[in-house]
Parts: structure tokens; C-alpha cells; sequence
């Protein structure tokens, strides 16, 4: 290898850096020399460690190239041999010239900092500065068909959201409704108590003339004038009611109900009296017969009595609507 | 000894630093750094050799670093900066086995 590179290096000097001096050294390397030692020995004890240690070094140096090149150096640089043997005495008077030492504690110091800066700065981006092109247009692929499936990803998502959010807002606005109907339904069908402005009406029956007909009148009546819900006797009045008995031991739904019958009515109070006391109405019969009959309208009565609820056993909703 | 402690001090003050290669500096650094490695090895080896001469290793390392970034950025210039930064990587990576071989036979005495 030496062998190959040396001749080539040899009469090429601009090629070669460091082995330039075996040519130059007769040359430049031989008129610096006895220049530079002068500079550099008084400017030796600045740092006389170093020189020490420089001078320490030295040494092996200079007994190893002795040694090497009687092994091998030797045959090959024949020419610069007889060159080495004059720069000898420059190697041993080599105490450094200060500006030199300096310049090349400089440079080396840069290439360490360049170096280390170089080594930081790959291992942070290394992935794909080294890639090649065709890797970098896969991996780019690559990317783009997982950008493109996040994305699906991303729309199947938010619709998703959108459809939760959407029959969330519908199925709280659908359970508000069914639960004012379920109200409405209740009342309507006695199943919850209510409370509003009404009636309180007490009939009075002293000589048990009140009959059945009498309080299908009276509720009718009353449901014509716009009654929502009402009760009699703590009884309340469903849509299926059923009125039975004799005069005295009236019987709404089975339960017995005993004079002075209270009916608790809610509903408009003007219209409801007003239908009760027309001519010939529910109140001149009644007292036609030997009852009594109080009107007290109130702007708030509280009908409590509940009715069980009528499950249908036949009838089931028709979903066709 | 000074290149030595140049080097660990150097190396130091970077991993301290830590300081960021600027964009237009990227392509060229690591050329600059090879092109310095390689005037290293020389200057061991011319050292090892007995024919160090600090002016010639000072001008070699400059003119390294300055002709193969200058080779690298000629090559950007005309497009072909990928390849000749190869080629001057090849190129002292050899000098720098060159050098490398002549510092081991110089130690190993093999």
C-alpha cells in the first residue's frame, strides 16, 4: 500500500499534505527551519509542560520513523532518504513555534466542535437524511395511505358523533313529550293527583233523594263545561267510572259514597257554575228533589284521589299511525 | 498534546453547546469534518514519520477543508452535489486508510 501511494504522493507534492515536506524539504521546509527554531525556543517556557510532555512524545517519534524506516520505509523512499537525514536535526530542534501551536490547537479544537456538532446533528435527523430517493417515495406513500385512512377514520367518527348527538337531542326531546303526554294521560285517567283552579261543590242530601242519574248529570255537566279531572268524595273520576247504588248508598266504582257528597272539580270555575246553575240545570233538579247544593269556586283546589290504572288486556297500540 | 487536548476540548464545547448546523452549512460540515480528519491522520502519520512540519499540516487542513467543501459546493452548483460529495468522501476516506496503515505499522510495527 505504502508502496503504491508513496511514489504517488512523492512526485506529485500538491497531491499530499503531510509528506509534502520530503520534497519541499530541501526547499521551503529546509530555509523555515532554521528561521522558526530561533522564534520558538524563547518562546519555549510559556508552556513548559507541554514542551515537556511534547518533548516526551517526541522521542518514541522520533525513534519509531528510525526504525520504521529501516524496515520498510527505507527501500521505497530511497529519494527521500537522503532528504530525512537533513530534516533530523530540524525534528530535534521541532520545540513548536508558538503561532503554529496555537493555529493548530485552533484547528483541531474546530474539528472536535465541528465534529461533535456533525455527530449531534445526524443523530437527530438520521432517520432520513441517509434514505434513498426511492425509499423516501415509499415511505411518502406510505404516509399518504395512512393519512387517507385516519381521515375515513376521521369523517366515520364524526358522523357518528353527529348521529349520537343528534338522537341524543331527539330522544330527550321525544321523552320530554311522552312524559307531558304521560301527564296529561294521567290526569286525564286520574292516575296522578292534580291541582288548579276549580270547584268545590257539596251537595247536601237530608232525605237520600239524590240518585244515580243525578250524579251522572251533575258529571256530565260539569265535563261539558271544560272539567279536567275531579273527584267525589275522595273517589276520583275516571273516563270508566261507573255510578251505581240506590238513592243513600251510592256507589262510585264500588265504593261507597255518603251525603254530603263533596266534589272536588278543576277546570274554568266561571263555566263549570255557570252550566251548573243554569234553569233546569244539574242545581234546580237537585234542589227541586230536597238537596242542597254549594257552589265554592277556588283558585286552587287539589284533586288526590287516584284511580288504578286500566291495563288493556285486548287491545294493543295499532303502530301503523 | 495540543492537537489532542484541541480535539477533546473541541468535542466538548460541541456536545455543550450543542448548537444547531445551520441550513446552508448542513451539506458542507460533514465534507469539512472528513476533510480535517483526514489533515489529522496525515499530520499523525508525518509525525510518526518524523517529518511533521506544523505550517505544512496547518496549510493542508485548511486548504482540505476549504477545496472539499469548495468540490461539494461546485457540485450543488452544477446539480451533481450528492455524487461529488461521495466522491470526495471515497477519496479521503482512502487517504485517511492510507494514512491510517503507515500510523499502524508505525505502532505495530506491522
Amino acid at each position: 500500500m505504502t508502496g503504491e501511494q508513496k511514489p504517488g504522493e512523492g512526485p506529485d507534492p500538491a497531491d499530499d499534505d503531510v509528506v509534502v515536506p520530503h520534497p519541499f524539504g530541501p526547499g521551503g521546509g529546509a530555509a523555515e527551519a532554521p528561521v522558526e527554531p530561533e522564534v520558538a525556543e524563547p518562546a519555549a517556557p510559556d508552556d513548559a509542560a507541554t514542551e515537556d510532555e511534547v518533548a516526551a512524545d517526541e522521542v518514541p517519534a522520533d525513534e519509531v520513523p528510525d526504525d520504521a524506516a529501516g524496515d520498510e520505509v527505507a527501500p521505497e523512499a530511497v529519494a527521500p532518504e537522503p532528504v530525512a537525514t537533513e530534516p533530523a536535526p530540524v525534528r530535534k530542534r521541532r520545540t513548536r513555534d508558538p503561532l503554529a501551536a496555537a493555529l493548530i490547537g485552533v484547528l483541531t479544537l474546530l474539528l472536535g466542535f465541528a465534529f461533535a456538532v456533525q455527530v449531534r446533528s445526524v443523530g437527530d435527523d438520521q432517520e432520513y437524511a441517509g434514505a434513498r430517493e426511492e425509499d423516501l417515495v415509499r415511505i411518502l406513500d406510505d404516509l399518504d395511505a395512512r393519512e387517507e385512512r385516519l381521515r375515513e377514520q376521521i369523517a366515520d367518527q364524526r358522523s357518528a358523533l353527529q348521529q349520537l348527538t343528534s338522537s341524543d337531542s331527539q330522544s330527550a326531546a321525544a321523552l320530554e313529550e311522552a312524559r307531558a303526554r304521560a301527564e296529561a294521560i294521567g290526569i286525564l285517567n286520574g292516575t296522578i293527583a292534580a291541582q288548579g283552579p276549580g270547584l268545590t261543590i257539596t251537595i247536601r242530601d237530608p232525605d237520600d233523594e239524590v240518585r244515580v242519574s243525578d250524579v251522572v248529570d251533575a258529571i256530565q255537566e260539569l265535563r261539558g263545561a271544560g272539567a279536567e279531572t275531579m273527584q267525589i268524595d275522595d273517589v276520583r273520576i275516571g273516563v270508566s267510572s261507573a255510578i251505581t247504588g240506590r238513592p243513600g248508598e251510592l256507589m262510585v266504582d264500588g265504593r261507597p259514597i255518603t251525603a254530603p257528597y263533596e266534589f272536588v272539580v278543576i277546570g274554568a270555575p266561571e263555566s263549570m257554575q255557570t252550566a251548573l246553575n243554569i234553569p233546569g240545570g244539574v242545581v234546580q233538579d237537585l234542589t227541586r228533589q230536597g238537596a242542597s247544593v254549594d257552589i265554592a269556586p277556588a283558585d286552587q283546589v287539589v284533586v288526590d284521589a287516584l284511580r288504578p290504572l286500566d291495563t288493556p288486556e285486548y287491545a294493543s297500540p295499532d303502530t301503523d299511525d | 498534546m495540543i492537537p489532542i487536548l484541541g480535539l477533546a476540548a473541541g468535542v466538548l464545547l460541541g456536545l455543550f453547546f450543542d448548537p444547531t448546523v445551520p441550513l446552508w452549512l448542513q451539506p458542507y460540515l460533514p465534507i469539512a469534518v472528513v476533510a480535517a480528519l483526514d489533515a489529522v491522520f496525515g499530520g499523525f502519520r508525518a509525525r510518526l514519520d518524523g517529518i511533521f512540519d506544523a505550517k505544512v499540516f496547518v496549510i493542508s487542513f485548511v486548504s482540505n477543508v476549504v477545496v472539499a467543501a469548495l468540490i461539494v459546493f461546485l457540485g450543488d452548483q452544477l446539480g451533481v452535489g450528492a455524487q461529488l460529495s461521495t466522491a470526495v468522501v471515497v477519496v479521503l476516506g482512502i487517504r485517511i486508510f492510507g494514512n491510517a496503515a503507515a500510523i499502524r505499522r508505525h505502532v505495530f510495527r506491522a
